[in-house]
């Protein structure tokens, strides 16, 4: 494998870096919205975040993604492939992210929510001053770990056609007939990438333990 | 805009066998998952140094990369050791290695969970070993650990669907398929995620009526 044929892969790595990050930070805002709906006591609020956790925990990432790519040309977005796999990672992150928090918030101990309403705070402030940063603090490792989850399945962009990382592989893959070299490197750089992540979410969870069990 | 199911209604008994596939590499890549997630827990708690260092390298590497390679990997790497397989036989392979990984920490959780006072009360209690360790630890390490194996064997089916890329018989090959003879894309991918949808929560519902049935005594 030459310097091209790497710095090839590179770049597709650079789209996996790049699909990941959009579906991140997508996810975020509309996670927290997802979240809060869950939690709330309105129906109507609470039963479509439930229906969309259920839609998207229940279904294969790759099927969101063929969705989104045939689907969203056909209401009429032109877009290019990027941005539709970018919005269904978004829409992926967004149900999980909710889901990974809803249980965070749920896990605040009922007299925080109590305290907060003796001292007279407004609903507002009770949820975004006193819930969400301890519930942000107990949802990190699953978070991190969700990220890493989403990082590998940037990879199933590939199967729709666009050129990430495995995409980069296969093609450079078919080029030079060595399909173990090039996807044994193709790995490693996943799990370069992955490991460390995994790693700092294990660490995150052996402290909190340990503070649980002071 | 013109949507047009009927073609993929019409396509009805391929989708069904389709789906059939999808369940069959799910049991079958779980059924492989379980006997190395057992297996891998024996070594681990063996002790020994060099067997550890072997599971927990292949627990990190599979963990950390994506199961899209895995399979392309698998796919091409057994014909150079001599082994040749048909696409599905390899994918339940490649499913089998890819749970495996996961079963192995849910299992060690569950053991782990049994402390060794149970134990010691079971037979202090003049009950014989294969009771203490079928009443004593085998059930309650299964019911610890059992939610967390049903969302992992709902994990596995919805990576059927990955199996697509090395033509494994499932479901989203065969939708593939009817998609290439067709060409009406949106309809052939929403109605198959309909059905993955339909597939997950009756495996959902039926696996916590076991559930229910199968760990129907009081705990504490």
């Amino acid at each position: 494998m030459g310097t091209q044929e790497l710095s090839y892969l590179l770049l597709g790595l650079s789209w996996t870096l790049g699909l990941t990050a959009i579906g991140f930070a997508g996810g975020i805002p509309f996670g927290i919205g997802i979240a809060l709906m869950r939690v709330s006591s309105n129906n109507w609020l609470r039963r479509p975040a439930m229906a969309w956790i259920g839609l998207f925990q229940g279904t294969p990432l790759l099927m969101q993604l063929f969705v989104a790519y045939f689907g969203l040309p056909l209401l009429g977005f032109n877009l290019p492939a990027w941005a539709a796999v970018a919005i269904a990672l978004t829409a992926h992150a967004s149900s999980f992210l909710g889901e990974i928090w809803r249980g965070a918030i749920q896990a605040i101990t009922k007299g925080q929510t109590e305290a907060a309403l003796a001292l007279g705070l407004p609903d507002r402030s009770r949820m975004f001053d006193v819930i969400l940063p301890q519930a942000f603090k107990i949802s990190l490792p699953a978070t991190v770990g969700f990220l890493v989850q989403l990082l590998k399945g940037t990879s199933l962009a590939a199967i729709v056609g666009f050129i990430e990382l495995t995409r980069a592989g296969n093609i450079v893959s078919n080029q030079l007939y060595r399909p173990l070299l090039v996807f044994g490197v193709v790995g490693a750089m996943y799990f370069a990438m992955c490991w460390p992540l995994s790693w700092w979410g294990r660490k995150l969870e052996q402290s909190m333990s340990k503070g649980a069990n002071k | 805009m013109k949507l047009d199911f009927s073609v993929v209604v019409d396509a009805w008994p391929k989708l069904i066998s389709g789906t059939i596939g999808t369940i069959n590499l799910a049991i079958a890549g779980m059924c492989i998952a379980l006997v190395i997630g057992i297996l891998g827990v024996a070594i681990l708690r063996a002790q020994m140094r060099i067997p550890t260092l072997l599971v927990n390298a292949f627990i990190e590497i599979i963990r950390n990369t994506p199961f899209l390679v895995q399979i392309y990997f698998i796919f091409f790497a057994l014909p150079l050791i001599g082994i040749s397989l048909n696409p599905t036989a390899t994918a339940i392979i490649a499913l089998g290695l890819n749970g495996g990984a996961y079963a192995i920490e849910i299992i060690r959780g569950g053991v782990e969970s049994i402390s060794k006072g149970q134990t010691e009360a079971g037979l202090a209690l003049g009950l014989h070993k294969h009771e203490v360790f079928f009443y004593i630890v085998l059930k309650p390490a299964l019911r610890t650990i059992y939610p967390s194996l049903c969302s992992q064997f709902i994990l596995l089916t919805l990576t059927t669907a990955i199996c697509t890329s090395i033509s494994a018989f499932e479901l989203t090959y065969v939708g593939q398929r009817i998609e290439g003879e067709t060409f009406r894309s949106f309809e052939v991918y929403f109605t198959l995620t309909m059905i993955y949808l339909v597939i997950s929560f009756l495996t959902m519902g039926l696996l916590n009526a076991i559930g229910r049935w199968a760990f129907n005594y009081p705990q504490r």
